[in-house]
């Protein structure tokens, strides 16, 4: 049976529940001192404590507890004054102790809230917990037609990864957001992702799996309270994806309960390319992970002194300085929304740091660097391009030395590594011509070739001038100064502009 | 005390993805049934006024600074696998979950 979002959204409430896991940027992992460089090779970073060798004991990372209380305080949660760290058991090849290290009863923050916006209006999420535990290793199936783990012959483990540090982030029971739903979960992850950035804790590279997000969806009927069963689509990795799973997961789950079904509680997968789900583990069998308190790690009593030092030394938070820029900068709300979407403002803010006005700053980003991060499926920030660049390519532009579409070709050459802007206008001989020889010759030919418009234009219809204008564009593959080249027309035909 | 079953130990070894036979699950349900018992007769000495322990030393906050510290050589963290390829760890087949 099918239906559409709006059939599904007049007939049910949906309740939203997320929990998002963040990797700290710590300089090695939580429970060992391990290093966490991206990119080393395989099995480079292990010890007998991340490998889970016998014998070996876990020490607590303090950056690791003091990024997991500054998120907390961010999070305007409660600070625990002592908790422990459990094990979570269960047997799988990504975690060679067979157990994961995490919090259980007692997480290290606790009811808070994220305020976001949607449209200019204010939305809370309430915050179940913040809780500190640690990644996984990365497995590779081979032998299976897609690297999937259905027909792999066998795995293999690289255990650089387990053990980075993670923060994982959970809501309470989202509802009210009702045909919104979708907006309201891809913006929750949104801020909490330039929350994150401004803590400094992690950079929150969603394409690098540095904050990952699983969506929990259920419905009850409209104007009910008791919710229906969930199902939990996992790792879903863009800010784009939380949205369309969202809705997707609105749409399948309404089909069902109108044909009559009964919702699967289960774990889900969500496919980039069609947008939708697919069932993974049915989870008939309440998961039981025998969770106990970790022996090996002595509790963490975070001193009240310690957490009002820390909640002291917290930056402006992302929403607050985002409110202050968008009238610095002039831009509507829905702008500045997309700008956040974009991962935009920190870029330009270094930018105009760089001496380039607000304006233009935002052009480039949001324009043409937008288009290629979008292009190459990064985030803007990933781009190769730094804003010191982009503020010289704004500074051409504003001494004339550059057009918009020259300016365009020199940040291509930078993101491809042709150099400097600078030397990318050297070696391709991008500058705006301004030899008046060169300029007057090819207004010459324009006239000559086009008499027919030559004519006009003496004869008082200047608005004809443009396409003189745009022959000399084209003679001289777009490097002529545009306004420049009209004057010297006017000058030739004797006619005054 | 309360004993633990066979159904309770076919329960732990389906997690622990082992594959018992009955018998192996009745020799096992009993051994593990002395060893909980063994145990549980802490409980018999704690009074009311001695709260549960997860930790026997009253520490808290240990923690190092996050310095990076050298580990192991692949070479050596593989050194006891089974198998290896690729320089990874090489698993049999994951049956069923993903």
């Amino acid at each position: 049976m099918t239906v559409t979002y709006e059939d599904a959204l007049a007939t049910y409430e949906p309740v939203l529940g997320l929990e998002v896991h963040v990797e700290l940027g710590t300089a090695t992992k939580m429970f060992c001192g391990c290093a966490t460089a991206l990119g080393a090779g395989p099995n480079t970073q292990t010890c007998p404590v991340c490998l889970g060798l016998p014998g070996a004991l876990p020490v607590v990372n303090e950056t690791g507890v003091e990024s997991a209380v500054r998120i907390g305080l961010a999070l305007n949660c409660e600070i625990a004054e002592w908790c422990r760290f459990a094990r979570k058991n269960y047997f799988y090849p990504d975690m060679p102790k067979n157990f994961q290290t995490s919090q259980y009863d007692e997480p290290i923050a606790y009811d808070g809230y994220l305020d976001v916006e949607v449209d200019g209006e204010v939305f809370r999420v309430e915050i179940e917990r913040a809780h500190m535990e640690e990644d996984t290793g990365k497995s590779t199936h081979v032998g299976g037609t897609t690297g999937r783990i259905h027909g792999a012959s066998h795995s293999l483990l690289d255990y650089n990864r387990a053990g980075i540090p993670l923060i994982e982030i959970v809501t309470k029971p989202i509802t009210g957001a009702g045909a919104r739903a979708p907006e309201v979960a891809k913006a929750y992850v949104a801020e909490l992702r330039e929350l994150i950035k401004a803590l400094g804790v992690s950079e929150a590279r969603m394409e690098q799996g540095q904050l990952r997000c699983d969506v929990n969806l259920s419905l009850m009927p409209a104007g009910t309270t008791a919710f229906g069963t969930r199902s939990e689509t996992k790792n879903v990795n863009s800010l784009r994806s939380v949205e369309r799973a969202v809705r997707s997961e609105v749409v399948r789950h309404a089909g069902v309960l109108d044909g009559g079904g009964r919702v699967v509680q289960e774990t889900r997968h969500f496919h980039e390319d069609t947008g939708t789900t697919t069932s993974g583990r049915t989870k008939e069998e309440a998961e039981d992970y025998r969770y106990f308190p970790e022996p090996d790690l002595v509790p963490v009593a975070p001193s009240r002194e310690w957490v009002e030092k820390l909640r002291a030394g917290l930056p402006e938070l992302p929403r607050l300085r985002r409110n202050r820029l968008r009238e610095e900068w002039g831009v509507s709300a829905h702008d500045m929304q997309s700008i956040l979407n974009a991962g935009a403002i920190g870029p330009i803010v270094a930018t105009m740091d760089a001496g380039a006005d607000a304006a233009s700053a935002r052009k480039w980003w949001m324009g043409e660097l937008a288009r290629r991060a979008n292009e190459d499926g990064v985030e803007l920030a990933a781009l190769a391009i730094t804003p010191e660049q982009v503020a010289r390519v704004a500074a051409l532009v504003g001494e004339g030395k550059l057009n918009d579409k020259l300016a365009r070709q020199v940040i291509t050459g930078v993101l491809d590594g042709e150099g400097a802007p600078d030397e990318v206008v050297d070696k391709r001989g991008l500058a705006i011509v301004k030899d008046e020889g060169a300029l007057g010759a090819a207004v010459d030919e324009a006239i000559a070739a086009n008499p027919g418009v030559a004519e006009k234009v003496r004869g008082g219809k200047v608005q004809a001038a443009g396409a003189l204008v745009g022959a000399v564009m084209k003679a001289t593959r777009g490097q002529a100064d545009a306004a420049r080249a009209r004057e010297l027309i006017m000058e030739k035909l004797g006619v005054a502009d | 005390m309360p004993g633990i079953t066979r159904e309770e130990v076919a329960h732990l070894a389906r997690l622990a993805r082992l594959e018992l036979s009955g018998e192996e699950l009745d020799h096992f349900a009993g051994q593990l049934d002395a060893i909980i018992g063994a145990v549980a007769r802490v409980s018999d000495v704690a009074g009311e006024d001695v709260p549960p322990t997860s930790h026997p030393l009253p520490l808290t906050n240990v923690m190092r600074p996050d310095t990076v510290r050298p580990g192991l050589t692949a070479q050596q963290a593989l050194s006891g696998a089974p198998a290896q390829e690729q320089q990874r760890f090489k698993v049999p087949q994951i049956l069923g979950e993903e």
